[in-house]
């Protein structure tokens, strides 16, 4: 995301490219531009943009994305590791829209 | 788009079957009756289920002080808009439909967009939380959706099929399982309320529109809210500081206090705060992709400007391991204040979180253990 990088070669984003349709659904709702269309397949394009949000997966509709998609947090993710709990998102920031 | 086809036993394979019945109670617009006396609400519009709340489309001052308390934390909770329908302008049968959250803020922004329009706005039921962190939630939800499309009789009042919803809604939101529970469809707009306009003109997405921005303007914006929280955990550890720090070899007293509790305790908010303040400005530029590593050397420089303050004698007398201390604390504080904005910036991922975590704060533990012993030998034994 323009000149926004986090950490590279971790996300867990991948495709199943029997599965997909080419129906750009994950080009439309994935706010980084992870993905681009070639030969009517969904190709990932800027893997180390993805977020992790799982926006593509919930909307493709054949289950040809995965993601391991959760909170961005590290405050969650301490809380979650110091009470033995899951990662809950009690964040009341304010982003766009 | 009647529940009831007129053709019962065929189904068309590209028509959404009969929507399930979710929601079982009677149709209204909006239920809660207190919607009517709300001062953005300025008229109202007859439909085949009940009247709609009109509401303007100008921010007033109230509106706008109500935003400026979000954004310092003064009361935020309360900062909710009744779920519903609602008109702009006057919306007829073949009106576009804009779904957003019940966070107040939400709405303002896509009703202030609309001006000289006619549209329909439907409030989901969020809690009151914004649309990205209500998807991630859970509550800007499929389930969400199709019962508050039902809940406000909304097919009886338009004549098409097509939902728009922000972007950032398709985290909780899968339009095609929305589509065969309601019947509507759903059409992901843009990501940002100021570009639903030229949206609802072109009738399709410019490629900006599709991603988020954390422009300089957004992270200015972020830092209120953020001051307010740190200050409030920040000032109970000053406090414990000044305290601790006031005792010397001596034991405690009120020359202890004022020349070395005291700036202690201010130091540390210090710490913390400008942390804050330059953190989110300065965020892209600092150098590292991990934000931890991002606060280290922002807390560098904030160790620099500290040893130059001394060195110029403004700042109190410290022991040279006092010093040493803080100059290993400061990039500590600042490195930790950064990994808890992974939080808020709208770019970071759990795997990227996760291993950042897992490397830093071993070294943040160690790093403030280190300083808190360097600190007190520097007060008690040198
Ligand atoms: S949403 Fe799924 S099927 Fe459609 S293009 Fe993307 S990966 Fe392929
Ligand atoms: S998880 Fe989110 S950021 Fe990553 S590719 Fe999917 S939509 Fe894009």
């Amino acid at each position: 995301m323009n000149g926004f990088q986090y950490i590279s070669g971790v996300v867990s984003l991948t495709v199943d490219e029997a599965k997909c349709v080419g129906c750009r659904m994950c080009v439309n709702v994935c706010p980084q531009g992870v993905f681009v269309i070639e030969n009517r397949k969904a190709k990932i394009h800027r893997r180390d943009d993805c977020m992790e949000c799982g926006a593509c997966a919930k909307n493709c509709l054949t289950s040809a994305i995965t993601v391991q998609c959760g909170i961005g947090c590290a405050r969650a993710l301490i809380r979650s590791v110091v009470f033995g709990t899951e990662p809950t998102c009690d964040c009341s920031g304010d982003s766009a829209a | 788009m009647e529940a009831a086809s007129t053709q019962p036993n065929k189904c068309c394979c590209r028509k959404p079957q009969a929507a399930t019945a979710d929601y079982a109670g009677p149709c209204q617009p909006v239920s809660d009756p207190a919607v009517w006396s709300l001062p953005w609400v300025v008229g109202r519009i007859p439909t085949p289920v009940g009247d709609v709340p009109i509401v303007s489309t100008t921010l007033t001052w109230r509106d706008r002080l109500g935003a400026w308390k979000v954004r310092w934390a003064i009361g935020r909770m309360s900062f909710r808009v009744p779920p519903g329908l609602y008109a702009v302008g006057s919306p007829d049968e073949n009106s576009p439909i804009l779904a957003t959250a019940n966070y107040k803020l939400s709405f303002d922004q896509l009703r202030s967009q609309l001006a000289g329009r006619n549209a329909w706005v439907l409030v989901l039921d969020t809690k009151g939380v914004n649309v990205w962190c209500a998807a991630a939630k859970g509550t800007f939800s499929t389930d969400e959706l199709v019962r508050r499309t039902q809940a406000t009789g909304l097919a009886k009042i338009v004549s098409h099929d097509v939902l728009i919803a922000p972007q950032l809604g398709a985290v909780g939101v899968s339009a095609g399982e929305a589509r065969t529970r309601s019947g509507f469809r759903v059409l992901f707009g843009p990501v940002r309320a100021t570009d639903v306009p030229q949206f609802l003109d072109d009738g399709f997405k410019s490629p900006s529109m599709h991603l988020v921005r954390f422009a300089l303007k957004d992270r200015v914006t972020l830092v209120p809210v953020e001051l307010v929280q740190w200050a409030r955990k920040a000032s109970v550890a000053s406090a414990a500081l000044a305290i601790l720090a006031s005792f010397g070899r001596e034991g405690c007293s009120w020359e202890g206090f004022v020349s070395s509790g005291l700036p202690s305790g201010l130091l540390m908010l210090f710490a913390v705060l400008s942390a804050v303040l330059f953190g989110a400005t300065l965020l892209p530029w600092l150098p590292g992709r991990a934000f931890s590593c991002k606060g280290a050397w922002l807390g560098a420089c904030i160790a620099v400007a500290f040893v130059a303050a001394v060195a110029w004698g403004s700042v109190g007398r410290f022991t040279p391991l006092e010093i040493a201390g803080w100059c290993i604390a400061f990039p500590v504080i600042a490195s930790y204040v950064l990994m808890d904005f992974t939080g808020v910036t709208p770019y970071t991922s759990v795997s990227g979180v996760r291993w950042e975590v897992r490397r830093a704060l071993p070294l943040q533990i160690a790093g403030i253990a280190v300083a808190a012993i360097l600190w007190l030998l520097g007060r008690f034994v040198a």
